[in-house]
């Protein structure tokens, strides 16, 4: 199945990803051409069969509910890009 | 021949009966690194002077009589992909370049507990996504038997360490074959456990159901030796497998009784190159010759595999690549160009009266988000994810999300009936040899169809191994691949262990890489 530009920019926003005009053709027709491979999956009757979204299918893993100790702040900011010592820091949302 | 040339079990019991130090061991590696890797490209960064203080420490606590285990003082060389508090950990992509990981993922620390020598990082495709390790952002890694072609990937600086002899055992993830098939293409041996049989805690994700780690070694004792050091339950990954793992080097010597062995039909046809058919035949008579039962059993759906893989490793990708935004961790865009982008963007569209689009532009965090993202990812990543995020967009996920994971059911249900009839299935892990670098770089479907024979198992979960089995008449190892149920790699590595031992494939070593450097 063909993609057409139009739907691969809107692609491209929904995962938060910039493509050039250049970028944009190729992905257009690379992903056209993968989409058109991955449709051989139309092919087969799966109708009544259950998904398997895990190979191992574990279920109900449970913990108990006790408090541990989590990763300290400092650790956990210490790759951030921009942060104070209390949190991350964003553009401003609202009110720019 | 120098010690270096040696498997990791042989060189485990020299160094359990102190033929030998850990830091004589590692110091002629770090040798062999400084002359070799130049020209392979192998490792991403070498740590020599943690890898001779934690080999000082093996040799300390051995000299002092300490209980050690199989591991201890060996040196190993992990892929990039893995977490380590003390070292960088890049996943070889701009976005992680200087990521420093708050704690070690589970693999790492089992080696560190195990007494393990930790070389350095291996150079992988970026985030794993790729089949030649030429998506790496860092460097291009070359074979070994061949420096013009491809060592595979994504795992291909763990295999070509391992081939050209700058370390004696490595570790890999494997989603679609990434362990598999750059140990084909560098001859050398590559395990791919069950999946939840090693813990994923740590492992920068990729393909959640998909990704799992394993070892790269000579020989198919040096993959139960590391194997036994990394699995295991472990709570922090919830689905890994609350099962024992088993002592694999105790018993990888011994020969299977009664092995029958399944040859999938659907594997030889089209495409498979015919040395490399003559190849797996040639082996599957060895096993005949061991007294093996050899039956013809058929995977109908595996012919599915890929278009099942490349619509849901995609679609996992998407989502776990979505933490990338610039603001926890990892790269970010510089803010100030941005909003110098956004105010002249703006300015434009009013000054021309289009109130609307200048409405519309990206709001500054969705403008980071992209061009965060935008910069910090390579081509095949963003293809990846694009293909994840179309697949799962609204009018889609039925066709195709849902419909691949249908598929993958009926694909681990033909292994189910399989393993029914059969101890352990055998054929090949790649359709040809190494191929040449650059030779796909702008074909990313013909790429995805490289994993014809591996994605199978990941999407089953169930466990594989590549091991040698031939050379082809350019000089190119050709790889074998086995696969067992669920949760049995000890028949795994037993039945391969039959081939390996009956046969010399592990002993070869590229030509280049033994004699004229040393």
């Amino acid at each position: 199945m063909a993609l057409t530009r139009a739907e691969v920019e809107k692609v491209a926003l929904l995962a938060r990803l910039r493509l050039t005009e250049s970028e944009l053709a190729t992905m257009t027709e690379q992903l056209s051409q993968i989409v058109g491979y991955v449709d051989q999956l139309s092919e087969v009757d799966a109708d009544g069969i259950e998904p398997m979204a895990h190979a191992v299918e574990v279920v109900n893993v449970f913990a108990e509910d006790r408090v541990e100790p989590s990763l300290p702040r400092e650790l956990a900011l210490a790759n951030a890009p921009r942060h104070n010592d209390r949190g991350y820091l964003v553009p401003a949302v609202l009110g720019e | 021949m120098s010690i270096v040339h040696g498997s990791a079990a042989e060189l485990a019991k020299l160094l359990a009966a102190g033929e030998i130090s850990s830091v004589e061991l590692t110091r002629q590696y770090l040798d062999r690194i400084d002359r070799c890797d130049g020209e392979i490209g192998a490792f991403i960064r070498v740590d020599a002077d943690r890898a001779l203080e934690q080999a000082a420490a093996a040799d300390r606590r051995r000299r002092a009589g300490e209980d050690l285990g199989p591991l201890a003082g060996l040196p190993v060389a992990v892929k990039d992909v893995l977490c380590d508090r003390d070292t960088v950990t890049t996943c070889a992509s701009p976005m992680l370049a200087q990521f420093r990981p708050p704690y070690d993922a589970t693999v790492v620390a089992k080696l560190k507990a195990a007494g393990a020598v930790l070389m350095g990082r291996t150079n992988m495709d970026e985030f794993a996504m790729g089949g030649s390790t030429e998506n790496s952002a860092v460097k291009t890694t070359r074979n070994p038997w061949d420096a013009t072609r491809t060592p595979g990937g994504s795992s291909g600086g763990s295999a070509a360490a391992v081939a050209a002899s700058m370390a004696p055992a490595a570790i890999g993830t494997d989603t679609g074959g990434s362990i598999r098939q750059p140990a084909a293409l560098c001859g050398v041996v590559g395990l791919k456990p069950t999946y939840g049989r090693v813990s994923r805690f740590g492992l920068v994700a990729f393909a959640s159901s998909l990704d799992q780690v394993g070892p790269i070694g000579r020989t198919t004792q040096d993959a139960a030796l590391v194997l036994e050091a990394i699995a295991g339950h472990e709570p922090r990954d919830a689905t890994s497998i609350n099962r024992p793992a088993p002592r694999y080097g105790l018993t990888v010597n011994q020969p299977l009784e009664g092995l029958k062995l399944g040859v999938v039909k659907e594997h030889f046809a089209a495409g498979l190159d015919s040395e490399v058919e003559s190849a797996v035949r040639q082996a599957i008579e060895t096993y005949r010759s061991l007294g093996a039962e050899i039956r013809e059993i058929s995977l109908p759906h595996s012919k599915y595999g890929v278009a099942a893989y490349y619509v849901i490793a995609p679609c996992e990708a998407s989502s776990n690549l979505a933490r990338y935004e610039g603001v926890h961790y990892g790269y970010s865009t510089d803010q100030t160009a941005m909003f110098a982008e956004l105010n002249a963007e703006r300015k434009r569209l009013t000054d021309a009266g289009d109130l609307q689009a200048a409405d519309d532009l990206d709001p500054p965090l969705v403008r980071m988000y992209r061009r965060t993202r935008s910069e910090g990812f390579g081509p095949e990543v963003k293809r990846r994810i694009m293909l994840g995020t179309y697949a799962l967009s609204a009018g889609y996920y039925d066709a195709y999300y849902l419909k691949a994971l249908k598929v993958r059911r009926l694909i681990r249900r033909d292994f189910d009936e399989a393993f029914r009839q059969v101890d352990l299935i055998i054929g090949p892990v790649t359709a040809g040899p190494a191929f040449k670098l650059g030779e796909m770089v702008d074909d990313p479907l013909a790429m995805y169809l490289v994993d014809l024979y591996t994605v199978s198992a990941n999407l089953a979960g169930i466990p594989a191994i590549s091991l040698p089995c031939g050379l082809t008449q350019a000089g190119l190892p050709i790889g074998l691949q086995l696969q067992a149920p669920p949760l049995e790699e000890e028949r795994l590595l037993r039945g391969a262990r039959m081939f390996e031992a009956a046969t010399q494939w592990s002993e070869k070593r590229p030509a280049n890489h033994t004699n004229g450097r040393e």
